[in-house]
Order: structure tokens, then C-alpha cells, then sequence
């Protein structure tokens, strides 16, 4: 079921142009990755989502319904550049904080102190934020930004400036307030997170939507049919063996065996590769290659770069 | 959505009336206010509690005796000795001064001479000259040969106080002192100036930290900007109301500890009093009165004409044009703060909105000098000037529709200024890493 929806959604500034007609629909109780480079209109869009500023064009539902002042309550931002008052002390900051997302002092304190024994940094509570470091900093912003309990959460950049420790701390957080039923839209650069945390991405370059989906039928849609393939046996026999169907990119050698990445054309198929190659080889592995994240977002900018360059 | 703004206030109002030097301003204000009034007269009982001793070589042989002593100024009337042995021996003789009086007295400047090997003070000097004055008058007199010459000259000692009287529209008259009401005048439209100074800047730095701190995109994930930016500004307003009304009630409470500590022997008689003895009592000739009781006679006049102003409509005009002048200025601090990256960002935009309230305080001398002068009415109803200017006005007494005009305007042209403001906050807090302009504001204003 969709939780928030953006349909057709335009945002332009003075002298630039952020988001052109983007779209994005965000399933209930996933985690939902938005990607894009710099300046792509990613804050912007998260921005509007947010209701900091107004789109020019296009609309926003929340639950099936138009998105209204309301709902503020029901959504938790972390903002990229993060920003506490730094003279003001941890505990009563994030009181703060709780008070203006609309919970009453009782249960903000309560959910406060729960948090800051999970997170084991009870000793902060009457440290002023400008004697935390950058780390302690974020594990309080992050703490502000769900302690509301909010429905949907979005996080912009979460990872960035976390060590690898905290950085898997958070995750695991992630990973446990969306089993608990929350929705999350994340915005990164970091793909290896995008592959372990998310179930579905929209990709934005250019102020444009460039791709969105689950993130598994990406991968497969982005799949070049090429299979690695181990095996034990005299390697030279390898290219004698296969119809011009199957192309040896590369092989490569090692005294245990050796593996070699195969391409398909023409719409051959695994089994028949297989079935060729049994025959006179000891076949130890078998698997397709799917392509990372990474790699396709870097492709799929570079191929948006393309025709605006010629 | 109330609630939010009143939490947005009480954290602004908390922190702030915290701080250090809330509580250090808040207990200095007073003190410097009192030192100002006390501290002369202070000095003055100070300086006498010394006992004083001159040395006096009178040729003229008229005056030994006959000048007054108090009790801290002695006089040693010294015989057969002249000034330049009593010179060489100066120290020793532990002579505060030695006054030399030649043999005929004339206004000629060194018939009387008072020598010291320091400056003799002011106090003393008078004093001198004072009773050799009156002891001459008297000799002068005496050689008339006039029968009850004392009582006669009890009877003619006269002195003359004016009242001022404003004949109000109701056919009903006040009492005006206008010496009074010009500092009264001067102190209130300062204050405000002051004020709005103060904590128009301090409303300015808190949207800039805000905003370099990136604290304002969760606040707006949370508020709308512009209760973000009103809560602020009502926050700071009530530090600056807070800091006002401490200031008046430790001053009064000072002035009145030291009105009891260094004039309770006089105690303080009504205006209506002094007035009724000075013009028909004939008997004020006091030649020998002790010089510090003039002193204090000066302090109980103030006293007792402070005691005179209406404080309730001083209080009720300084609260009324302090938050009207604040809140006109302060939205437009505000969105100054939301335009820049940084203190130094402001200066462009700073001055447009100083210039105002600097021209208030250059015109509000003439003002007072002239209240009722068409340079008055204009800047106190015009309302960038009108909180200062009229402040400054209306200890005179100030035609209840000017009053009102001005009450007006400045009403209405701080909700537009918070209307215009709001407009240019809610872009520029959002906005970093960008040189702007007026041409970038003007652009805001119509997003």
C-alpha cells in the first residue's frame, strides 16, 4: 500500500530550475532510496515533502489524502547540514525539539530517557551541544528526529559524517523502526547502503526522475547477461567449445581452478550455456552477474550527460 | 499551533534572561542610574568629613572672628607672622590653606588670596568668599546707622520661584516642570533608542545563528517560519520589557534606601509645601548655614519634583512606544538576519534601517527644546521616528488626537513591516552561500 505519493511535482528558482514534473510513490513500511548527484533537486524535493517550501506545480497526497499542515507531526526530518543550538544544553534541546513536534513534556521526557539509555549517552543530557563531537552530535539529531514517532521518516544524507561503528548502529536503527512500521525515504550517495537498506529507489538527475523501482527489478533490468563461471579443466579448450552466441570477456587463472566472464547474445540462455560447458569441465561455481548501484547510477548520469554535451 | 509559538517564546525569553549577562546588565542599570543621581552629593558629604584648618593673616583686621566655621572647616586667625615666613614653613603648620586678607579690601584680585601648596577645593573657596561678603554687606550696612536693621533685612529676603501652569481643555490646570520634563523627556526617548538598538540586534544575531547553525531547517520542519520569526521577536521583546521593569523597580527601590540613608533628617515635603514657605515666609535668612545643607537642599527639590510627574502615563507612553518602536523594528532586524550568512553580511542592509532611528536622536534635542514645534509633530507621528520622538515629548503634555495619530500609524506600520519581513524571512532562511541584494529582496517579497 502507498503511504506519500508526489504527482507531477515542479519547483523553480530565481535561476534555476530544481524539479521538473517529478513523481515518486513511497510504499508503506519500506525503506525508500532517494539517489541522484549534487544538486540534483534531491533536498528540494525533500524539502517539499517536508513542507518547508511550496511546490510550484504538482501535488502531494499522504495516506491517500492530500498532504496538510497536520501532518507535520507525522513525519520526522533529519536535515543533511545538521543543526542544533550550540550553546543550549543536549537534554533540554531535545525536549525542545519533542515539545515543537507536538508531544506533550511527559512523554517527551519518558521516550527521552529511553533513547538516551539505548544509545548509553545519559551523561550528556546537561553537556552544552558545542562540547559534543561531530559523532555525538548526529546520534542526538537523530534521536530528536524520531523520537516523535513519526510515520514516516526522512533522512537526508544520514550516513555522512558517521564512523563505521555508528554508521552500523544507525542502520540497524533504520532497519528496526521500519519493521516496527515506519516508512523511510532516505537521500544518499553512498550505494552500498542503497543496496542493503533499500526496497525501492527513484533516481533524480538533472532535476528529471530518471529511473524508479524496486530495487531488484533494477538490478535485473540492468543486468548485461554476463555469467561467471568457475570451473577446473584445460581452460584453452574454453573458446573452441562455445558458438559466437558466447563471449569470453576475460579469464582468468589461479592454481585452485579458473573463472572466466562470460557475455550472452542474442537471447541464449544460462541452461544452454551450462549444458555446453558440463561436459568437459568440473564446474565449481555458477552466477550471473548483477550489477551494483553503483554502477548504474553512474552509468545512467553519464548517459544523461550524453546528449546534453553534443 | 499556539502552543508552539509560546514554546518558541519561552525559549527565546529563558535562555536569554539566563545568560550571564542579563544578570549583570539587569543589576548594573540600576546602580549607574543611582551613581548618577547620589554619587555628586555622595562625593560632596565625602570630601567635608575631613577637618579642614586654615591659616588666616587678616591686615585688614575686619574679619577675625567673623567667619563662620563648620564642622569640618576650621580658621586659625594668625597674628604677626607674614605669608612668606608661614610659606617656608607650610608643611608643619598642617594648614589645609592659609587665606591672606590685604589691608584695604577691594575687588581688586589680590586683596583676598587663598594659598595652598594644592588646589583649594570649590566648596571652601565659595564658603569664604560667601562670608566675607556678607560680613562687608553687613559692615556696610551697620555704618548707615540704621535702627532694626536686622529685622529689616529679615523682611526684604525674598526669593522667587515660578510655576508653569498648562490650562488644560477641561478648564483644568497642571503643574508643569519643564526643567524636569526635558530630562524626563530626554531619558525616555534614549531609553527607547536604546532598547530597540539593543534588542532589534539581538533578534538580528539570533535569526543569523539560526540560520549558521542549520537549526532553522528542523525548526521549519516542525513551525511555520513565520512563527518561528514572531516568537522570536515576541521572546526577545519580553526580555527587554523584563530587563525595563527590573531597572525601574531597583532604581526606585535604590533611590529611595539612599533618600533615607543620606537626607532622612530632612524628610520630603511636598512640592505644594516648599512653594507655600518660599512665598510668604519672610524669615529664610540663614547667613551662617552649614554649606553641605545647601547641597542637600538642591536633592530635596529634585526629589520632591521627581514625586511631581505622572509616572503612570510616563510608564504607560514608555511601555506603549518601547513595544510598538520594537516590534517596527525588530521584524525588519529579523529579516535583515534571514538575508545574511553572517554578522558581516549586514552592514548593506543595516543602514537603511539605522539611519531613522539615529536622525530620531539628532531631532529629538530640538524636540525638546521645542515640543510643540512642527519638527516635533511631524517626527512623533511619523512612525519610524514617532517612538522616540513622541517619548520624548510627552513629559510636556502632548494633545490626546497627536497621541493617538501617532499610536495609529505605528500600529499599522509594524503589522505591514512583520508582513513585509515574514515575506523576506521565510526565503532567506533558507538561503546560503549567496550575495544578496535589494534586487534579490525585491524578489522574495513576490515568491
Amino acid at each position: 500500500m502507498e503511504l506519500f505519493s508526489a504527482k507531477n511535482v515542479s519547483k523553480s528558482f530565481v535561476n534555476h530550475k530544481a524539479l521538473g514534473n517529478v513523481s515518486i510513490s513511497v510504499p508503506e513500511k519500506s525503506i525508500y532510496g532517494l539517489l541522484g548527484p549534487n544538486g540534483a533537486g534531491k533536498t528540494t524535493l525533500l524539502r517539499i515533502i517536508n513542507q518547508i517550501t511550496a511546490p510550484d506545480t504538482g501535488e502531494l497526497f499522504f495516506k491517500g489524502r492530500r498532504l496538510n499542515p497536520g501532518d507535520i507531526h507525522r513525519i520526522g526530518y533529519m536535515p543533511e547540514e545538521r543543526g542544533l543550538y550550540k550553546k543550549m544544553k543536549v537534554g533540554e534541546q531535545a525536549l525542545y525539539f519533542g515539545r515543537l513536534k507536538g508531544l506533550d513534556k511527559k512523554t517527551a521526557m519518558k521516550r527521552l530517557k529511553y533513547w538516551f539509555e539505548k544509545f548509553e549517552i545519559q551523561s550528556w543530557w546537561d553537556k552544552k551541544v558545542e562540547e559534543l563531537s561531530k559523532g555525538m552530535q548526529q546520534k542526538v539529531q537523530f534521536i530528536i528526529t524520531i523520537l516523535h514517532e513519526p510515520e514516516m521518516l526522512i533522512f537526508d544524507e544520514p550516513f555522512s559524517g558517521f564512523d563505521p561503528i555508528n554508521t552500523n548502529l544507525l542502520k540497524n536503527e533504520v532497519t528496526a523502526l521500519r519493521d516496527r512500521g515506519a516508512t523511510i525515504i532516505f537521500s544518499t550517495h553512498n550505494m552500498s547502503s542503497v543496496e542493503e537498506l533499500c526496497d525501492h529507489i527513484t533516481l533524480i538527475d538533472n532535476s528529471r526522475v530518471i529511473i524508479n523501482g524496486e530495487i531488484n527489478s533494477i538490478r535485473q533490468k540492468f543486468k548485461l547477461d554476463i555469467y561467471r563461471v568457475g570451473f577446473q579443466g584445460e581452460a584453452e579448450k574454453l573458446n573452441d567449445l562455445l558458438s559466437s552466441n558466447y563471449q569470453v570477456l576475460n579469464l582468468t587463472s589461479t592454481p585452485g581452478g579458473h573463472t572466466a566472464r562470460i557475455k550472452l547474445h542474442n537471447k541464449s540462455t544460462d541452461n544452454v550455456l551450462l549444458n555446453m560447458l558440463l561436459p568437459h569441465f568440473h564446474i565449481t561455481s555458477f552466477t550471473e552477474e548483477i550489477p551494483g548501484m553503483n554502477d548504474i547510477f553512474i552509468d545512467l548520469v553519464n548517459k544523461q550527460k550524453g546528449p546534453g554535451n553534443q | 499551533m499556539h502552543n508552539k509559538i509560546s514554546l518558541i517564546i519561552s525559549r527565546e525569553f529563558f535562555t536569554r534572561i539566563r545568560k550571564k549577562s542579563f544578570i549583570i546588565m539587569t543589576i548594573l542599570g540600576p546602580l549607574l542610574f543611582a551613581a548618577v543621581i547620589i554619587g555628586p552629593t555622595w562625593f560632596a558629604t565625602m570630601e567635608d568629613r575631613e577637618v579642614r584648618v586654615i591659616g588666616v593673616i587678616d591686615s585688614s583686621r575686619l574679619f577675625i572672628g567673623k567667619i563662620p566655621e563648620t564642622e569640618y572647616l576650621k580658621f586659625e586667625y594668625l597674628e604677626s607672622i607674614t605669608v612668606d615666613q608661614i610659606r617656608e614653613r607650610f608643611p608643619e603648620t598642617r594648614y589645609y590653606a592659609v587665606l591672606y586678607i590685604a589691608h584695604i579690601i577691594t575687588s581688586s584680585p589680590s586683596a583676598v588670596q587663598l594659598m595652598s601648596d594644592r588646589a583649594p577645593s570649590l566648596n571652601v573657596r565659595m564658603h569664604i568668599a560667601n562670608a566675607l561678603e556678607k560680613e562687608l554687606e553687613r559692615q556696610k550696612l551697620a555704618a548707615y546707622d540704621i535702627d532694626n536693621l536686622d529685622e529689616i533685612l529679615a523682611a526684604v529676603q525674598t526669593s522667587v520661584n515660578i510655576r508653569t501652569i498648562v490650562w488644560q481643555d477641561d478648564g483644568g490646570e497642571v503643574e508643569s516642570h519643564s526643567e524636569l520634563a526635558m530630562i524626563v523627556g530626554y531619558i525616555g526617548g534614549f531609553l527607547i533608542y536604546i532598547f530597540i538598538f539593543l534588542f532589534g540586534a539581538q533578534v538580528m544575531r539570533g535569526v543569523i545563528e539560526e540560520k549558521s547553525s542549520r537549526v532553522v531547517e528542523i525548526l521549519v520542519s516542525s513551525v511555520r517560519p513565520f512563527q518561528l520569526m514572531m516568537g522570536k521577536i515576541v521572546g526577545i521583546g519580553l526580555v527587554g520589557l523584563t530587563q525595563f521593569l527590573l531597572w525601574v523597580i531597583l532604581s526606585f527601590t535604590l533611590i529611595t534606601i539612599a533618600q533615607q540613608v543620606f537626607f532622612q533628617d530632612l524628610g520630603t515635603p511636598s512640592s505644594e509645601n516648599i512653594v507655600m514657605e518660599d512665598m510668604f515666609s519672610s524669615s529664610r535668612l540663614q547667613p551662617s548655614q552649614p554649606i553641605e545643607n545647601e547641597g542637600k537642599e538642591i536633592y530635596r527639590e529634585i526629589f520632591s519634583s521627581i514625586s511631581a510627574i505622572n509616572f503612570g502615563v510616563m510608564l504607560g507612553a514608555f511601555l506603549f512606544y518601547f513595544l510598538g518602536g520594537y516590534l517596527l523594528y525588530a521584524s525588519l532586524f529579523a529579516s535583515i538576519g534571514s538575508a545574511a550568512d553572517s554578522e558581516t553580511d549586514t552592514q548593506q542592509f543595516m543602514l537603511p534601517v539605522t539611519i531613522p532611528l539615529i536622525l530620531s536622536i539628532i531631532v529629538m534635542t530640538n524636540a525638546i527644546m521645542n515640543p510643540d514645534g512642527p519638527i516635533a509633530f511631524w517626527f512623533s507621528v511619523v512612525p519610524l521616528t514617532s517612538p522616540i520622538i513622541m517619548m520624548a515629548r510627552i513629559p510636556f503634555g502632548v494633545p490626546f488626537w497627536e497621541v493617538a495619530l501617532s499610536a495609529v500609524l505605528l500600529i499599522g506600520s509594524f503589522v505591514f513591516t512583520t508582513w513585509l519581513a515574514g515575506k523576506i524571512y521565510r526565503t532567506g532562511i533558507l538561503m546560503y552561500g549567496k550575495k544578496v541584494n535589494y534586487i534579490e529582496l525585491w524578489k522574495w517579497l513576490r515568491y
